[in-house]
C-alpha cells in the first residue's frame, strides 16, 4: 500500500518588503493511513506553513514555490481551487491553534456543523444535525444534542477546541491537520484532549499531522516526529528512538533545553544564541552558528540526506545510542 | 522612519496628494514673491480691471491668469494670499484644539473616576452639537478677527481630540508597560508624560491632520457667510462667497477658482491623513 | 528564617464596571450581572529570606491577582501583605522600591517609545538609587550581567527578539536593587530554547544577588527547577503548599496529584502512550464556586463531607499544608 500522503521537497516562501522568507525551504515526508506524525519546531521554524501548505491555505504574499504534495494519488500542488476545496473539509481537515477564530460567534454550533456536513453532499439538515450530535458525544461533550443550540462564547476554551475537533472529524477525514490545538489550554484539559484525540484517530483509522512547540505532547501522542529548524527538517524518527538518542545537536539541544531533563535548581544545557532570521540564511547548515559541533564545512556547504527512515540534516550527526 | 517613509512611497495616491499639499503650502508661504500683486493693497486696485475673464491683460500690463474680481483684484495673487490666511487659521486651531483637547482627554483617562466622567460627558455634549453653530455663536460675539476667529475653531474642534485622546490613553493605560512603570514606582505625572502620552500621539497626529482640513474648511465657511475675516483681507471663503452674485452673469471664474482651490488643498490634506491613520493602524497593516 | 513578604488573609474582588449603557439596558429588563468575582479568597502565606517560592495552577486560579497583591501593584480588597511588617502599598499607589517584578510578556511590559537604556536608569535615577551621571554605567553594566550588548542601550524594544526583551525587563527590576522579585510566568510566551536561557540567567542572577523571589507559571516543570517551596492553587485558594521536592515526588492534594498527572511526559521507551488520567470536567465558574471543596464535582475522592465544608488548609506530619478532608 502506498503512503496517505507524500511530501516531496516542498518549498513555500513569502515575498515581503523586507525579501524573500524562505519559511519552508524543502520538506519532505510521508504519512502512512492510520499513522500519527508529531510536527516539532520553535516559533518560525516553519512547522505551521508546512500545514498550511498542505491544505493549500498559504495567504499571499506566500506561495508554494517548487515540490509536491501527493494525497492520496493526488498531486495538491497547482490543483484548481476548487477541487482543493471539494477535499478540504471532506478529506483532509484542520484544526487551529484558536478555536475562536474558525467559530462564527453569531452562529449555533448546530448550525455552523450542519452547513459543514452540507457543504459536502445534500444531508438534511436533520440528518446533519443528528450527526454532528453524535460527533459531540464522540469528542466528550456531554448533553450534545442539547448543546447544539449553544452560540460558542457559551462554550468554554477547551469546549470550544472539542466543537472544532468535532468539526473535523464530520466527514470521516483520511487526514487531519492540527496545529498547536492545545497550546491555548491548561494542562488538565489538554490531556483529556490528548488521551480523546488519541483514541479518536485509533478508531477511525484517520492519521494526524499534530503541529506543536511541544516535544513532551508530541512524545505522549505521535507515532513519529520531524523536528524542525529554518524551514527545514532537521530530524525525523520513531518518536521514542529521536528522543532517547537524537541524532541532530538541535533536537539534543531542544531536549537538554527542557527543566525536566536537568536536576531542580542546576543550570540547563542551553542552545546559545537565537533562531535565525529566515532573511538572511547562513550558506551552510542554519543552526551552525548555534551548534556545538560545527566544522567549517558546516558554515559553507548546507548538509544532505537521502531521506531513510531516521535522518539527521547534519555533517556530524550524534552517535546512535545503542 | 525611513521604514515608514518606503511603506507611505508605495501609494501614489498618498504621495501625489502629499507633493500638493507640498506645493500649495510653499505657494501660500512664498505668495509675495510669485504673485503680480498685493490684494490687500487698496491701492493696487483698479476697478477698471474689475470682473475681467482669465487671460485679460489688465492696466498695470500683466496677464491677470485667472482674471478679477469685483474690486479688481488680481485672482490668482487673491487665491494664493487667501490660501494663506486659511493656512494659518486651520494651522494655528489644529495646533492650539490639539494641546487642549489631548490635555482633557489623557487627564480623564488617567484620573478616572468623577473627573473622568465629567470632562467626557462634557465633550460627548459637544460633539452631539454641530460644531459650526458653536462656531458661529462665538464669531458673532467675539467679533471679527483672526483670534476671535481662531478661538471660535478651537471651540468647535478641541473634542474631537479629547475624544481621540481619551480612546488612545484609555487603551494605553491597561498595557503591561504601564503597568510595569506603576509597579517600579514611577510617580504619576512620568508615567502620564514619559509613557502613556508619547503612545497617543500617532492617532493624534491623523486626527491633527484631518482636523487641520476640517478647520480650514470651517473657516471657509464662516467667511463665506460673512462671519470670519474683515473684507479688506479676503480669505478663500469670501472669495468664493463676493463671487457668487456674479455666478448667474456668467463670470463664474471669481467663485470657481478659489473653490477649485479649497478643494484640492482640503483633499489633498485628507488622502495624506488617510494615509497615515492605514500606516498608524497595525490591524490594517498586512 | 524569617519571613519577608507575607500576605494575611488576603482575598481580593473584582466588581463588574456598570456603566450607563447597563443601566439602561438593566431597566429595560437586560441582564447585566454585577456580582462581583472572587480572584483569590483568604489566603495568607509567607516567603522567607533567600528562598524561591512557586506559585502553579491553571487558568483563573487566581495566581497572577495573588501575585499582584504581593507585589503591591494591586491592594487587597480584605487582609494585607506585609513587607517587613509595612504595607507595600499607600492607598492605590505602590511606595515600596524593595519588590520588583518581571512580567509575562516582553512585548507588551516594554513601553515601545522609550530606549532600553533609559527604561532601565529611568527607575533608579526617579529614587535616587543612582545619579544621573553614574546612569550610563550602571546600564552597561545590568545590560552586560544579563547577556546583552552594552552597545545596545539606545535601540527600541522593537529591535529585540522576546527573549532578549525579556533579559531588558529583567536588567530593568534588578536595577532598582530590589529584596524580592515577582516573576509573573516570565518564560510562559518565549520558545522552549529561550526559555532555557532565560531560565539560566533567572538561576545565575538569584544565586549572585541573594534574591528572594516568587515565581508564578502555569508550567509545573518550569515552577518545580527553579523553586524551593511550592504553592499549588485552585479556584482562588491555595490547596497545597510545602517542600517542593516533597509536593512533586508526593502529592497529596487529589488535584494537585491530578495536575501532575495531566502533564505530558517526554516518552522515552517503547511506543508512544498516554500513562495519565486526566481531571475530569472543567473549572467552576468564579462567581458561583461550588459549596464546600471547590474541587469537588471534578474530585475522584469527593464524599458528602466535601460537598458541605471546606476543609481548611492544615499541616500535616512533614510541614506540607494541605487544603483536603481524604488526604
Amino acid at each position: 500500500m502506498s503512503a496517505l500522503l507524500e511530501v516531496r521537497n516542498l518549498r513555500t516562501h513569502f515575498l515581503t518588503r523586507a525579501g524573500v522568507v524562505k519559511a519552508v525551504e524543502g520538506v519532505s515526508f510521508s504519512l502512512d493511513r492510520g499513522e500519527i506524525i508529531g510536527l516539532v519546531g520553535e516559533s518560525g521554524s516553519g512547522k505551521s506553513v508546512t500545514g498550511f501548505s498542505l491544505i493549500g491555505l498559504v495567504d499571499p504574499p506566500g506561495r508554494i514555490v517548487s515540490g509536491s504534495i501527493r494525497f492520496a494519488g493526488e498531486e495538491l500542488v497547482g490543483l484548481p481551487p476548487a477541487r482543493m476545496r471539494g477535499l478540504r473539509g471532506k478529506h483532509i481537515a484542520m484544526i487551529f491553534q484558536d478555536p475562536g477564530a474558525t467559530l462564527n460567534p453569531v452562529m449555533t454550533i448546530g448550525t455552523q456543523m450542519a452547513l459543514a456536513v452540507q457543504a459536502h453532499g445534500g444531508a438534511s439538515e436533520r440528518a446533519a444535525r443528528e450527526l454532528a450530535a453524535r460527533i459531540l458525544t464522540r469528542v466528550g461533550i456531554p448533553g450534545a444534542a442539547a448543546r447544539l443550540n449553544a452560540y460558542p462564547h457559551e462554550f468554554s476554551g477547551g469546549m470550544r477546541q472539542r466543537v472544532a475537533i468535532a468539526t473535523a472529524l464530520l466527514h470521516g477525514p483520511e487526514l487531519i491537520i492540527a496545529d498547536e490545538p492545545t497550546t491555548a489550554l491548561d494542562v488538565s484539559i489538554q490531556a483529556q484532549i490528548l488521551a480523546e484525540m488519541k483514541a479518536l484517530t485509533k478508531q477511525s483509522g484517520t492519521a494526524l499531522i499534530w503541529i506543536s512547540h511541544d516535544l513532551a505532547t508530541v512524545s505522549s501522542l505521535a507515532d513519529r516526529v520531524l523536528v524542525m529548524y529554518a524551514g527545514r527538517i532537521v530530524e525525523s524518527g520513531p518518536v521514542a528512538a529521536v528522543l532517547r538518542a537524537p541524532l541532530h545537536p538541535y533536537t539534543r539541544g531542544l531536549l537538554d533545553s527542557l527543566p525536566a531533563m536537568a536536576a531542580p535548581g542546576q543550570r540547563l544545557n542551553q542552545i546559545p544564541g537565537s533562531t535565525p532570521s529566515l532573511l538572511t540564511l547562513p550558506p551552510g547548515c542554519p543552526f551552525a552558528p548555534r551548534c556545538p559541533r560545527s566544522t567549517e564545512v558546516c558554515r559553507t556547504d548546507p548538509p544532505r540526506v537521502a531521506a531513510p527512515a531516521r535522518h539527521a540534516l547534519c555533517h556530524h550527526p550524534l552517535e546512535a545510542a545503542a | 522612519m525611513s521604514a515608514f517613509w518606503r511603506e507611505y512611497r508605495e501609494n501614489w495616491f498618498a504621495v501625489a496628494a502629499l507633493v500638493v499639499v507640498v506645493l500649495v503650502v510653499a505657494a501660500a508661504i512664498l505668495a509675495p514673491l510669485i504673485t503680480p500683486q498685493d490684494p490687500y493693497d487698496l491701492g493696487n486696485l483698479n476697478l477698471a480691471d474689475a470682473r475681467r475673464p482669465p487671460g485679460f491683460i489688465g492696466s498695470e500690463g500683466y496677464t491677470h491668469l485667472l482674471g478679477t474680481d469685483a474690486q479688481g483684484r488680481d485672482l490668482y495673487s487673491a487665491i494664493l494670499y487667501g490660501l494663506r490666511i486659511s493656512l494659518q487659521m486651520g494651522l494655528a486651531a489644529g495646533a492650539v484644539a490639539m494641546m487642549i483637547g489631548a490635555t482633557l482627554g489623557i487627564l480623564a483617562a488617567h484620573a478616572g473616576g468623577r473627573v473622568e466622567q465629567a470632562i467626557m460627558r462634557i465633550v460627548d455634549l459637544q460633539l452631539s452639537f454641530p460644531a459650526i453653530l458653536l462656531a458661529l455663536v462665538l464669531v458673532a460675539v467675539l467679533g471679527q478677527g483672526k483670534v476671535p476667529l481662531v478661538i471660535a475653531l478651537v471651540a468647535a474642534q478641541y473634542a474631537y481630540f479629547a475624544r481621540t485622546a481619551y480612546g488612545a490613553a484609555a487603551t494605553e493605560r491597561q498595557k503591561d508597560y504601564v503597568e510595569a512603570a506603576r509597579a517600579t514606582p514611577l510617580p504619576g505625572r512620568r508615567v502620564v508624560f514619559r509613557h502613556i502620552l508619547p503612545n497617543c500621539l500617532p492617532p493624534l497626529i491623523v486626527v491633527g491632520t484631518v482636523q487641520v482640513a476640517n478647520a480650514i474648511a470651517l473657516e471657509a465657511t464662516l467667511s463665506f457667510l460673512g462671519l470670519g475675516l474683515p473684507p479688506t483681507e479676503p480669505s478663500l471663503g469670501m472669495l468664493i462667497a463676493n463671487g457668487f452674485q456674479y455666478m448667474m452673469s456668467g463670470r463664474t471664474w471669481i467663485s470657481i477658482y478659489p473653490g477649485i482651490a479649497l478643494i484640492v488643498l482640503i483633499v489633498a490634506i485628507n488622502i495624506v491623513g488617510d494615509q497615515l491613520r492605514d500606516q498608524f493602524n497595525p490591524r490594517l497593516r498586512r | 528564617m524569617t519571613a519577608i513578604l507575607a500576605a494575611e488573609h488576603v482575598t481580593r474582588r473584582f466588581s463588574p464596571r456598570v456603566t450607563l449603557g447597563d443601566r439602561i439596558a438593566a431597566a429595560f429588563g437586560a441582564r447585566v450581572d454585577r456580582r462581583p468575582v472572587q480572584a483569590v479568597t483568604d489566603v495568607s502565606l509567607a516567603i522567607r529570606k533567600g528562598e524561591t517560592l512557586g506559585l502553579v495552577g491553571e487558568s483563573g486560579c487566581g495566581k497572577s491577582t495573588l501575585g499582584r497583591m504581593l507585589a503591591g501593584i494591586l491592594p487587597p480588597s480584605e487582609g494585607s501583605v506585609r513587607l517587613h511588617g509595612a504595607p507595600p502599598m499607600r492607598g492605590p499607589h505602590k511606595i515600596t522600591t524593595r519588590i520588583q517584578t518581571v512580567f509575562q510578556d516582553p512585548f507588551a511590559s516594554l513601553n515601545p517609545r522609550q530606549r532600553i537604556g533609559d527604561a532601565i536608569a529611568e527607575g533608579p535615577i526617579a529614587h535616587g538609587l543612582v545619579t544621573r551621571a553614574r546612569a550610563p554605567a550602571m546600564v552597561a553594566e545590568w545590560l552586560s550581567r544579563v547577556g546583552l550588548d552594552p552597545a545596545y542601550v539606545s535601540r527600541f524594544p522593537h529591535q529585540f527578539s522576546g527573549g532578549q526583551r525579556q533579559r531588558v525587563a529583567i536588567a530593568r527590576a534588578l536595577a532598582m536593587q530590589p529584596e524580592v522579585l515577582v516573576c509573573d510566568e516570565p518564560v510562559a510566551s518565549l520558545d522552549v530554547s529561550i526559555q532555557a536561557q532565560i531560565l539560566n540567567l533567572f538561576l545565575d542572577l538569584r544565586q549572585d544577588l541573594g534574591l528572594t523571589c516568587l515565581f508564578i507559571s502555569h508550567d509545573l516543570s518550569v515552577v518545580r527547577h527553579v523553586s524551593d517551596r511550592v504553592a499549588v492553587m485552585y479556584l482562588g485558594r491555595i490547596v497545597e503548599m510545602g517542600e517542593a521536592a516533597k509536593v512533586y515526588a508526593t502529592p497529596r492534594h487529589p488535584y494537585t496529584q491530578g495536575l501532575l498527572d495531566s502533564v505530558p511526559k517526554l516518552q522515552l521507551v517503547g511506543n508512544a502512550s498516554i500513562s495519565f488520567q486526566p481531571i475530569r470536567g472543567e473549572l467552576p465558574s468564579p462567581l458561583s464556586p461550588p459549596p464546600g471543596c471547590a474541587f469537588n464535582p471534578r474530585c475522584p475522592k469527593a464524599t458528602d463531607l466535601c460537598r458541605r465544608k471546606r476543609p481548611a488548609l492544615t499541616p500535616r506530619e512533614d510541614g506540607t499544608l494541605v487544603a483536603c478532608h481524604h488526604a
